[in-house]
């Protein structure tokens, strides 16, 4: 349903988002995981039409986003970093705005209002201006207009941000709900969150893509791993199979240009991974433990969630 | 076209609730009557034309209201964070700007309805020449509708509606003065810059000429700054 192919951005000279790769099936609930500045919503942003990618490619419902956004468009619903509401109409207008934006027409509308109000629990707020609303209630708004025209993929950007941790549970359990019949993606910078809501992870840390996997793969490889990134010229296919076979590898994974070999946290396997390559023939251009480790990341996506303990064990 | 009306009416009604709109168009208001009764304490009584606030000094305080009016189309929603949704919506870029613009003409042109009044005054207490009325109305229209459009395109490129004022009204100012400078200067470059002066064409509608190609040239200026509108639109989104 979501496929980003290589996609990089660059805002003038910044580089926001480094050539990321991903995929999020029918049916998915995706998490984009990563701490403050790391590139989700500039990926959101690119995923939705509202921005153009420097490079690389993205399509949402078959619909390549940079050459055909138009029409991709129609099968998303989206609710920006920054909730998008007019402050001086009513939910009611308001949401009657967001539909006919989307191509409902007037009887179409009059019905899907009523289900996303009762859906998002604005039953008792339907008239009053948005301006007047708190914090959390606009949130629900903010969903409210992304699920209004039923589209196939949602992409949220951090649909949790500053509520409080009863409307915090209300908003997971409601993207929940959701994902059984959409696709979701939504990002999020703290990780129990994610790990609660969605079925896969894709952590990203400086634009770049760190670890990806099912979030019950995730934690075993947090606790126990580390990554080696190796640059060789070779036929990659070839490389992958030799490098699985070193004894103590846990698993090895091709990110053009690189083979990232996740390896226990407790061993140095570098020099037999060298040696690996060179039997088959290959030459190593360039190797090095991973920048910022999984762990480090880790604890700072952890770290921040402490003020949500409290509402985790509730 | 559904799109775009959807976006203009949202956007008028924008204007009818809020405050802000409500005392813009006062002012106006007041502003246009004191030209007009300035005017008819200066002429003879029998001379009952409208052209009191029409000449510079309306051209002027129309085209400064346009840019009050225009300047939070783009840069408010910037602001709010709406201009995501609309972006995002399937929409095309040329029905927003479209939409905005059409919003925002109907605000004007409630506003100049609202001036009516003083051509009403001089049926009932004159005998004026309601030719050169009815040109100096669309002269009016045009160089509104012009004005919107610049005040549209300063008010794409900052999410400050002050900043989209100051750009409009530079170069709204720029475009107006330039004829006479023109004028002054007298040599062929003169006369070009007098022929894309906003203010060298309206006097042709004060004396109750239809020119084509005055129409045809306050239409194409209005195009440009809303095609520049667009491209504008559609720059942000690579950068
Ligand atoms: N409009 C912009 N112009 C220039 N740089 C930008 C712009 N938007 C984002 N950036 C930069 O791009 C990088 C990625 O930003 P982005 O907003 O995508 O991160 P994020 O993962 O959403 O972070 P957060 O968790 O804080 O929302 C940041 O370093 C940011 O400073
Ligand atoms: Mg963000």
């Amino acid at each position: 349903m979501i496929r980003v192919q290589n996609l990089t951005k660059y805002y003038g000279e910044r580089l926001a988002v480094d050539d990321i790769s991903f995929n999020v099936a029918k049916g998915e609930i995706v998490g984009l995981l990563g701490p403050n500045g790391a590139g989700k919503t500039t990926t959101m942003r690119i995923l939705t039409g509202f921005l153009m990618p420097t490079n690389g490619n993205a399509w949402v419902a078959d619909c390549n986003m940079v050459t055909n956004s138009l029409e991709g468009r129609q099968h998303i619903g989206y609710l920006p970093e920054a909730i998008p509401l007019y402050t001086d109409v009513t939910v009611r207008s308001y949401l009657e705005f967001a539909g006919r934006l989307r191509g409902l027409d007037k009887y179409e509308i009059k019905n899907r209002i009523d289900d996303v109000v009762e859906l998002c629990h604005l039953e008792d707020y339907i008239d009053v201006l948005i301006g007047k609303l708190s914090r959390g209630f606009r949130q629900r708004v903010g969903v409210a207009q992304a699920i209004i025209h039923e589209p196939e993929v949602m992409i949220l950007d951090e649909p949790t941000l500053g509520i409080d941790p009863i409307q915090v549970a209300q908003t997971r359990q409601l993207i929940k709900d959701l994902g059984e019949e959409h696709t979701i993606l939504i990002s999020s910078h703290i990780l129990p969150e994610v790990s609660m809501v969605c079925d896969r992870v894709v952590i990203i840390h400086e634009g770049r893509i760190v670890a990806e996997d099912r979030i019950e793969n995730l934690s075993t490889i947090l606790r126990n791993s580390k990554n080696v990134r190796l640059e060789v010229q070779g036929p990659h296919e070839a490389v992958t199979i030799k490098l699985q076979q070193v004894p103590g590898v846990l698993r090895v994974q091709y990110q053009e240009p690189y083979h990232l070999v996740e390896c226990p946290a407790e061993q140095d396997l570098r020099s037999s991974l060298m040696t690996a390559i060179v039997q088959g023939g290959w030459t190593i251009l360039s190797m090095a433990t991973v920048d910022m480790s999984l762990e480090d990341i880790f604890l700072e996506l952890t770290t921040e969630e402490e003020s949500d303990d409290e509402e985790l064990e509730e | 076209m559904k799109n775009t009306m959807l976006i203009a009416r949202r956007e008028f009604r924008a204007y009818l609730t809020s405050p802000m709109a409500y005392i813009v168009a006062c002012v106006f208001l007041v502003l246009i009557g004191a030209l007009f009764i300035w005017y008819l304490n200066d002429i003879d009584y029998s001379d009952t034309t409208i052209a009191g606030y029409l000449d510079i000094w309306g051209n002027l305080v129309l085209m400064l209201f346009a840019a009050i009016l225009a300047m939070r189309l783009i840069a408010e929603e910037k602001k709010l964070g709406t201009w995501e949704l609309l972006l995002t919506a399937p929409v095309r870029d040329t029905e927003i700007v479209l939409g905005k613009f059409l919003g925002s003409l109907g605000m004007l042109v409630s506003m100049l309805a609202l001036t009516l009044y003083f051509p009403l005054l001089l049926w009932i207490f004159g005998d004026p020449d309601t030719g050169p009325i009815l040109t100096s109305y669309l002269g009016l229209f045009l160089l509104g509708a012009t004005s919107l459009s610049i005040g549209l395109f300063a008010s794409s490129v900052t999410s400050n509606q002050i900043v989209a004022a100051v750009i409009a009204g530079g170069v709204l100012a720029i475009l107006y003065f330039i004829g006479m400078a023109g004028d002054a200067m007298g040599s062929a470059v003169g006369d070009i810059l007098s022929y894309i002066s906003l203010s060298s064409h309206f006097p042709a509608f004060i004396s109750g000429i239809i020119d084509t190609r005055v129409i045809i040239y306050y239409l194409s200026v209005t195009a440009l700054f809303l095609f520049l509108t667009i491209r504008s639109i559609e720059t942000s989104r690579w950068s």
